[in-house]
């Protein structure tokens, strides 16, 4: 199978699933609406609360809570990735994919892609709510670009892994409720919403370490200058080893799928 | 890679687990004629349709699809077969138009290959004024005819039907029937699995029983009617209550135990000789003082075939019941 034919499947594939949010636009809108209420109530509820321990230059909660939310948002997003591709496997769309003479990459390809097309047009929408709520970049625009590129390859990499667990279980529903297994520890014992620090020892271990505090000081220090000891690069790695591990991974589900 | 079987497929097992989903199968089929795959659900059609184009590996055994290799080179084998599965495998969200071509593309035709040939097809299924809809608001019938186009654009040699009709009504299932004959006209090879015995007789030139993830029996309808052997003396009694007496008076008679219908009036009475044991019926239920409401022979059906080899009726949902049932124990 030339590269040739796996890019233009690829692309055939990703224009059939972005489709859909043109089609049903209010996809879109729902997938931005439980975000925006997270970013909404935190900064409201948990703003008066925690905004000047956060550390940030100025002390805005919202400036600290944005990048967090961003990342709980593209975690979330990757969970669709896997409830995407159990949907069409339930309907014998992959099926019939997987009797074409195309490309056998194609299919996962072509869901993470649309994924992330979907994922930066979400974050586009909670930057504009953010910036209504008071949040501003504090380092310019090319670190702005930056926390968005990171932010979003950070969620095409999850997409993959997502990829590998709705095809795993199959269903849509079962692809759903496996995904938050792994999601809620990782979004809520991260420096998402609260400064590590407050946290008790034993959980601060895991929660320095993990990939998503890794993302949201990456996203952070970028977004408002925070120095983060290399968090972007440190998430960028993450970003690579888990495509260095899932894509084989998928790809290998796919064509060897029961 | 010209080949005179359209598929060959030699001891192929598959077990998911405790489940023995196929036992050692064996099968072919000439080219250019519809092969027929009868039994019920669980029997393993599914899963030797899925081996044949390629889905699903066997654990042991071979698969020749139009001469090649099915196991070794699968890419091979996806550009000759068209596949139209149990449900109608088309996006929601796209148009009819939009389902087809991008099928198309997928088998590498050019633009404007695939345009024309989504053009044609929607035309010759009856979807032309429906090709900008979306798929969401297509009825049932519409969606099996829409995915058959889909699996027909890259005008595959082989086709493979797995339950085409499952689950349509009587109207849409009679047009599916002549758009399938249709593509035999055209030279194509077709495997068609089936639970509805009236579909195999109706269209298959050979049909294969399955059972168990075995093969119980196989041959041109006209052969499996004949291996039952005989014909079939159908008697329908005026009172369920005279049924126990009627099958009594009948026993001596018949050459296999008579299957009784489930409002308890017809008896189905496998006979060595219809013509003459028609009369001996007759006689015998008379001198039992039986009345009946009508008396009929005729050949076994593959209804009775499918009854005398697995000793189960064939499996009939309700909804999809191609027409209704005569006679036998359900």
């Amino acid at each position: 199978m030339s590269l040739r034919w796996g890019i233009i499947d690829t692309w055939t594939i990703t224009k059939r699933n972005l489709n859909r949010y043109i089609r049903l636009p209010r996809l879109l809108v729902f997938s931005s609406i439980q975000p925006i209420m997270f970013l909404v109530l935190f900064n409201f509820v948990f703003g008066g609360a925690i905004g000047g321990a956060t550390g940030v230059p100025g002390g805005k909660y919202i400036d600290f809570l944005l990048p967090g939310i961003l990342a709980q948002t593209i975690m979330f997003g990757g969970v669709q990735t896997g409830i995407g591709l159990a949907e069409d496997m339930g309907k014998g769309i992959v099926d019939r994919f997987r009797s074409l003479p195309m490309s056998r990459l194609a299919v996962i390809a072509g869901r993470t892609a649309s994924d992330a097309v979907r994922n930066l047009s979400v974050v586009a929408i909670m930057l504009t709510v953010g910036a209504l709520l008071g949040f501003r970049f504090h380092n310019g625009l090319l670190d702005a670009i930056g926390m968005i590129a990171l932010v979003v390859s950070f969620g095409y990499a999850l997409s993959w892994a997502f990829a590998y667990v709705g095809m795993s279980v199959g269903d849509a529903e079962t692809a759903q409720l496996a995904s938050f297994f792994f999601i809620f520890p990782l979004v809520f014992a991260s420096a998402a919403f609260v400064p590590v620090q407050t946290m008790p020892s034993w959980l601060q271990v895991f929660a320095r370490n993990q990939p998503v505090t890794q993302v949201v000081n990456g996203a952070r220090q970028l977004a408002l200058g925070v120095p983060s000891g290399g968090a972007p690069w440190k998430s960028l790695l993450w970003t690579v080893i888990l495509l260095a591990i899932f894509v084989p991974l998928s790809i290998r589900k796919y064509k060897k799928m029961a | 890679m010209a080949s005179d079987k359209a598929f060959e497929v030699k001891d192929v097992v598959k077990h998911f687990g405790e489940v023995k989903a196929l036992e050692g199968v064996s099968l072919s089929a000439n080219a250019g004629t519809i092969f027929g795959l009868l039994g019920p659900n669980g029997a393993g059609k599914t899963t030797l349709v899925r081996m044949l184009s390629t889905l699903l590996e066997p654990d042991s055994g071979s698969l020749e699809v139009l001469g090649i290799d099915a196991i070794k080179h699968p890419q091979q084998v996806r550009e000759v077969i068209g596949l139209a599965g149990q449900f109608a495998a088309v996006d929601e969200f796209q148009t009819g138009y939009e389902n087809i071509y991008m099928t198309g593309r997928l088998y590498h035709l050019s633009h404007q290959v695939t345009k024309k040939r989504t053009n044609e097809l929607l035309e010759r299924l009856g979807l032309a004024d429906a090709a900008k809809r979306p798929v969401r608001t297509y009825s049932g019938g519409m969606r099996r005819r829409l995915d058959l186009g889909a699996s027909l654009v890259g005008q595959p040699q082989i086709m493979f039907l797995d339950e085409p009709t499952t689950g349509l009504d009587p109207k849409t299932r009679l047009d599916l029937w002549s758009i399938i004959r249709d593509l035999i006209k055209e030279g194509k090879s077709i495997l068609l699995t089936t639970q509805y015995l009236e579909e195999a007789d109706e269209l298959a030139d050979r049909i294969a029983v399955m059972n168990n993830g075995k093969i119980i029996a196989e041959g041109t309808s006209d052969q499996l009617k004949t291996q039952l052997g005989g014909d079939v003396v159908e008697v329908e009694i005026a009172k369920a209550t005279d049924q126990a007496k009627a099958e009594s008076a009948v026993k001596a008679l018949a050459k296999r135990q008579p299957t009784i219908s489930d409002d308890g009036l017809t008896l189905t009475i496998p006979v060595a000789d219809g013509a003459k044991t028609l009369l001996a019926v007759v006689q015998a239920l008379n001198s039992a003082n039986i009345n009946l409401n009508s008396i009929a022979l005729h050949r076994p059906s593959l209804d009775d075939v499918f009854l005398s080899l697995t000793g189960a009726k064939a499996e009939v949902k309700e909804a999809g019941k191609p027409k209704a049932h005569r006679g036998g124990r359900s």
